[in-house]
């Protein structure tokens, strides 16, 4: 044994000076880490102020629920043994009384009646009402006094909705963006159906986007043919052709699309003066006027990655294809359009991608019927003020992008050429 | 001369201009044979990579006619000529496995499934790859990638197989015992194959016979033996194997032998292979393993002396770098046996010679 310890182990390799090679090795590569470390540090800062940090936000204040707690925590206390059937007891009442006067007094009324409001309509000028006029009673028994004061405390209904926001917590956001509710005995019900608008704008969003995808790339690959096989000095015409818009803004182009296709515009006076139509048509604040526009800012999009890709491509192959005996069109079909395969993904995602979180284009050149789910999100988060309805909105159109990607990654991984 | 029916290819006065100022190929013609291994060798810009490409219907010939199995194909597409071709970078489908690849030709041709199989499983143990059916293009080895490019050219038993320089990207080993597969496979499969190359050493290991390109005209046509013992022109004798060279004037002509001298004044008794009147202009080709070192009397008609600047070991032979009729880069190949007990050495003075036919009078060079 003693031998054993004294003995260095054999299997350490070490440097001339006798230091562990493994040692060594992570000492010189840290150096290096920490100067690349040192390289993307300010970028680093800047994303994570300004874009991982807001993300974050966002993602909390779609489930995150601090008025209704901060406002009546001792009703809360009483209502956890509130078993949900009937009407809670008096101490109930009496807390409430209590949460509502304190509110009243610490002016937090306000904020969770606008809370309460988004899940019963009315909710709001209730309790305001109620907060002013409790602020009044001084004895018991209050739930005779809270009945007096409003009729529905009376009712089950509103008690459930203070229950249910107990928790600093809430599934209400989500559930509302998917149309759904929780009813009086807090089970997940589907809203009545005149009340149901978000699952038919997350269908609307995706077929949209998947009609602009598919017509971006019918018209894209062609273009991208063309320019990765032409000669330089036309390709690189061809190219500024392609370049261009970007050079524009978004919003001058969606504006110039409205001048085109108005009912007096341009396309209408063409096509009046060439005899194809003799009424003018609305072509602009409706579905197709939609779809042109955003397919037209979205084409270099698709254009760019197949482009690349089609660069890249030996022309042997295709040489080699004919040599096999296949006609230039099963040559294209079977070797070309497959090994594009990269290209084709990369423009589908990123314009699917671009599309579904489309704005300004639906905005300015759709009609009423057109709006995307970012219309919505803008909505709520600048005109209704209601952050988490937006947040929960915004969460389920980011999670949809991450899961297309996951699809395109996992897809595009095997396939790699 | 063989018969008609036994030719498969035949270049009729083809022409091929890429830019109209200049021709690629000036004037082809050419005949080859069924079966043959016939190799187009020349240097880049010899047009060698053209005749190729206008065989397989890449490229059109600017004038001319190209006749496969008696008919002319210059207006057939590619994809009908039923012409195997292997790629200097191989072009396999990178999308498709070992098996898609050599698959593809059959299934152009609505081949039935079961029968793909079998056909990609033989071409598959003919290349020596069998097994390898599901890998990636990317996943094998160069030399492994060849192979599988041969066979899809092979598998759908074209009447012709195009390589061009289908060795190149290899390394030495792999390229010589790739060279002796490919020669296996023509051997075995009696297929004819016209083979692309600028490697002259590849050429004369190979060939049937060789086709040698220069600037768009072939400089002679011949097996690996006669071009290399008897070149017809300086470019041929220069372009193949080592080559000592002088350039001399016709003195006389006598026969089938001249005289020529040489710029230092000396005289030489030459083999008048392709030389003008006298007077003119002639390069004057001798390869180095046939000079012959202290000849016995009478063997050798030129005889000269002769100052050892270099001694090169080549294991087993002897490179010696000599001053010869005031050429100082005149090479010698002695094997060690022939050199015997005597021994040369830096510096010292010997005698060498070697015999009229041994030395070619060819064409002058280009001014």
């Amino acid at each position: 044994m003693a031998i054993a310890t004294a003995a260095p182990p054999i299997d350490v390799v070490r440097t001339a000076d006798g230091t562990p090679l493994k040692a060594r090795l992570r000492q010189t590569e840290r150096v290096r880490n920490t100067a690349a470390f040192g390289l993307i540090l300010p970028l680093l800062a800047f994303t994570l102020v300004f874009f991982f940090f807001p993300i974050f936000s966002m993602l909390v204040q779609s489930f995150e629920n601090k008025e209704i707690p901060a406002n009546f925590p001792r009703a809360i206390v009483a209502l956890k043994s509130w078993g949900g059937q009937g009407l809670p007891g008096e101490d109930a009442y009496a807390a409430l009384a209590y949460d509502l006067k304190h509110g009243y007094d610490n002016k937090t009324v306000p904020r969770a009646a606008v809370r309460l409001n988004y899940e019963i309509a009315q909710f709001r000028s209730m309790v305001l009402a109620s907060a002013r006029k409790a602020a009044n009673l001084q004895t018991g028994p209050y739930k005779e006094a809270m009945i007096g004061i409003d009729a529905r405390w009376g009712e089950r209904e509103y008690w459930a909705v203070l229950k249910r926001n107990s928790s600093t917590v809430t599934d209400h956001y989500f559930l509302n963006a998917l149309d759904l509710e929780r009813n009086v005995d807090q089970e997940i019900v589907k809203k009545a159906e005149d009340r149901r608008i978000y699952i038919s704008v997350l269908f609307r969003t995706f077929w949209i986007s998947l009609f602009v995808t598919i017509l971006c790339l019918l018209l894209g690959y062609p273009v991208a043919y063309l320019l990765a096989t032409q000669p330089a000095r036309i390709s690189n015409l061809l190219m500024i052709f392609v370049l261009l818009p970007f050079w524009t803004s978004l919003l001058v182009r969606t504006v110039a699309w409205v001048v085109l296709l108005q009912q007096q515009g341009l396309l209408n006076d063409l096509m009046i003066a060439l005899g194809l139509i003799k009424e003018r048509v609305l072509l602009v604040f409706n579905r197709p006027g939609l779809l042109i526009a955003m397919t037209h800012v979205l084409l270099p999009f698709m254009i760019l990655p197949i482009y690349s890709v089609m660069k890249g491509i030996d022309p042997q192959y295709m040489r080699a294809a004919k040599s096999l005996g296949a006609s230039p069109a099963l040559a294209f079909a079977t070797i070309y359009i497959p090994l594009t395969f990269p290209g084709i993904g990369a423009g589908v995602l990123l314009v699917f991608i671009l599309a579904i979180g489309y704005y300004i284009t639906p905005e300015l050149v759709g009609g009423g019927g057109d709006q995307m789910i970012s219309h919505f999100i803008a909505i709520y988060t600048s005109e209704l003020v209601n952050w988490g309805q937006g947040s929960a909105l915004a969460v389920i159109l980011l999670a949809a992008v991450l899961a297309l990607y996951a699809i395109y990654a996992r897809f595009f991984k095997l396939s790699q050429i | 001369m063989p018969k008609e029916s036994d030719s498969i290819v035949q270049f009729i006065k083809v022409q091929k201009s890429y830019d109209g100022e200049t021709f690629a190929v000036k004037s082809l013609d050419l005949e080859m044979h069924r079966g043959e291994f016939l190799t187009l060798l020349g240097p880049s810009g010899s047009g060698k990579t053209t005749c190729l490409l206008m065989l397989a219907g890449f490229e059109m010939a600017t004038h001319g006619e190209i006749i496969l199995n008696g008919q002319s194909i210059n207006n057939v597409p590619a994809h009908k000529r039923n012409i195997g071709m292997v790629f200097q970078n191989y072009a396999l489908f990178p999308h498709k496995t070992v098996e898609g690849n050599i698959a593809y030709p059959l299934m152009c041709r609505r081949v039935p499934k079961q029968e793909i199989k079998e056909r990609v499983k033989k071409a598959l143990e003919m290349v020596r790859l069998a097994g390898y059916e599901n890998r990636l293009p990317r996943q094998l080895s160069g030399g492994q990638q060849q192979r599988v490019a041969i066979a899809r050219a092979l598998v759908f038993n074209p009447q012709l197989v195009l390589m061009d320089e289908p060795l190149g990207a290899l390394d030495r080993q792999l390229r010589e015992q790739m060279q002796y597969e490919i020669r296996r496979l023509h051997e075995n499969l009696g297929v004819s194959v016209v083979y692309v190359t600028h490697d002259q050493g590849e050429s004369l290991i190979m060939s049937d016979r060789i086709a040698v390109l220069n600037l768009g005209i072939i400089e002679q046509l011949a097996s690996p033996t006669e071009l290399y013992d008897k070149p017809e022109n300086a470019f041929v004798a220069q372009f193949i194997g080592e080559n000592n060279k002088y350039i001399g004037e016709v003195v006389s002509v006598n026969g089938g032998a001249c005289q020529v001298r040489l710029p230092n004044g000396d005289m030489v008794q030459a083999l008048a292979v392709n030389i003008g009147p006298v007077g003119s202009k002639t390069t004057l080709s001798m390869r180095p393993e046939s000079i012959v070192i202290t000849p016995t009397d009478g063997r050798c008609q030129n005889v000269y002396e002769s100052k050892v600047l270099e001694l090169i070991f080549h294991g087993d032979h002897l490179r010696a770098r000599l001053k010869v009729c005031g050429n100082e880069e005149f090479i010698v190949k002695v094997p060690k046996k022939a050199l015997g007990a005597q021994s040369l050495a830096v510096g010292a003075t010997v005698r060498v010679g070697w015999t009229v036919e041994d030395c070619r009078a060819l064409d002058a060079p280009a001014a």
